[in-house]
């Protein structure tokens, strides 16, 4: 079973409705045993970081998601949650990832909407995507680059597309509204 | 690089696609969620739908239409018209949609804009205004462009910017179901004043006018659905002819 995490600041519903379209059922909880015992955790998110990690705190899913063995996949605000400090309200996050968050402020337009290109290194979430394959990003906010950047995007500067680290997989655009290749994306992680 | 975006536009009534020219004269179009499909499959970046006919008795049959264009479509999609309260845009994005644009409501009760930012982030706003050339100026129009408001276009949408619309859906009426092309001088003054997306609506009619205005402005979107929907421009045929005249397009 997958487990959509549910939290103040999901759009849950679009993930699940991608999952469907494969084929692959899927539950949406905030109940740590429920994450817990799921074969993989998809973290999506859209909103603002310091609500989203102090509701996580209550609830004590911060260090469910840390401590999590199977597959997890983080998406746009949940990526950013799994770095290490956000500068969207000064936040301290997971901390998965060593990255740091900042606010785009190079780019003339923000936030950055749209689809952007782009590279990656080997890595199963990538399997049957051509380099430079384009999917859509909505975010104002953006993770630099580390040890654990899978994937690089470009706008105004370069960032974090996707972050790869053992069981922990993240994407900063939208995979399930990524059209095809998004799709191939949820595929790739299902099959971890 | 960040591509220009194509969005097609479905203006919905009583759950059925139509197309009017200049705001009246509506036909029918199709069925919205086949369309929709149509559009994916062409390769249509994004895709609006603007219930032209909303009242409050008709929600319902709104939101449940929201709800499978969101089990079918697999790109970004925003869904407009009626959108008066932070209840109904509730209702929306719950239903599926990804972002909800504002009108006439957010002329009348601009809080809404800042309410909805407080709740669902920026990214799902989309501030749609309907602009006209009225004595010299770019005036503002709401209820589907039959009444004139105070509001001049260039500070209507700084006002919205700052309260938090995260993106500019920029509608010129004069322009609107003629095919004569985007209102180029009004998309470029805004487009170049504002930090957020500006998206170009209205009149276009061919290839060469969207060429025209992802050269001439600095908008990053352009909406179009008469020429979609009765298939005189391809939307895949459009995004070649932009490639080879190296406009990044997707």
């Amino acid at each position: 079973m997958i487990a959509i995490v549910q939290y103040n600041a999901g759009n849950t519903g679009s993930v699940q409705n991608a999952l469907a379209r494969l084929g692959c059922e899927s539950i949406v909880t905030d109940d740590s045993n429920e994450l817990l015992k799921a074969d993989k955790v998809i973290f999506p998110g859209v909103g603002e970081a310091r609500s989203a990690m102090s509701f996580l705190r209550e609830k004590g899913l911060d260090v469910v998601l840390k401590s999590l063995n199977q597959p997890l996949l983080g998406i746009c605000l949940g990526l950013q949650l799994m770095c290490s400090y956000s500068e969207e309200g000064e936040t301290a996050c997971l901390g998965v990832f060593p990255n740091r968050i900042s606010r785009f402020v190079k780019p003339e337009i923000v936030p950055h909407v749209g689809w952007n290109n782009v590279s990656y290194r080997e890595d199963r979430l990538f399997k049957e995507i051509p380099q430079d394959t384009d999917f859509y990003f909505v975010h104002s906010f953006f993770a630099d680059l580390s040890e654990d950047t899978a994937a690089v995007c470009n706008y105004g500067e370069s960032f974090s597309a996707a972050l790869a680290r053992d069981n922990f997989y993240a994407v900063q655009f939208h995979p399930e509204k990524s059209a095809a290749m998004g799709q191939q994306i949820l595929k790739n992680f299902l099959a971890l | 690089m960040l591509k220009k975006r194509i969005i097609s536009c479905l203006d919905i009534r009583d759950g059925r696609t139509v197309k009017g020219i200049n705001f009246i004269n509506i036909r029918d179009a199709g069925d919205p969620v086949e369309l929709a499909e149509r559009y994916v499959r062409e390769g249509a970046d994004e895709l609006v739908f603007l219930d032209i006919s909303a009242t409050n008795e008709k929600r319902a049959t709104l939101v449940n239409l929201v709800q499978k264009v969101a089990k079918k479509i697999d790109i970004p999609f925003t869904v407009g018209g009626g959108i008066n309260s932070l209840k109904v845009a509730s209702d929306v994005i719950l239903a599926g949609a990804d972002k909800v644009s504002l009108n006439s409501a957010a002329v009348k009760q601009p809080n809404l804009i800042q309410e909805l930012a407080n709740n669902y982030g920026c990214q799902c706003i989309v501030l749609a205004m309907d602009v006209k050339w009225v004595n010299g100026k770019w005036k503002v129009f709401t209820h589907g462009g039959k009444v004139e408001t105070e509001w001049e276009a260039m500070a209507w949408a700084k006002r919205t910017e700052a309260l938090g619309a995260g993106e500019i859906l920029l509608t010129s009426m004069d322009n609107d179901g003629t095919k004569g092309g985007f209102q180029i001088e009004v998309t470029k003054d805004i487009a170049a004043a504002l930090k957020i997306p500006v998206i170009a609506s209205g009149g276009a009619g061919s290839i060469a006018h969207f060429e025209e205005v992802f050269t001439q402005t600095k908008a990053t979107g352009a909406l179009a659905a008469g020429i979609f929907h009765y298939g005189e421009v391809r939307i895949s045929d459009l995004k070649q002819a932009l490639k080879n005249k190296q406009i990044a397009v997707r």
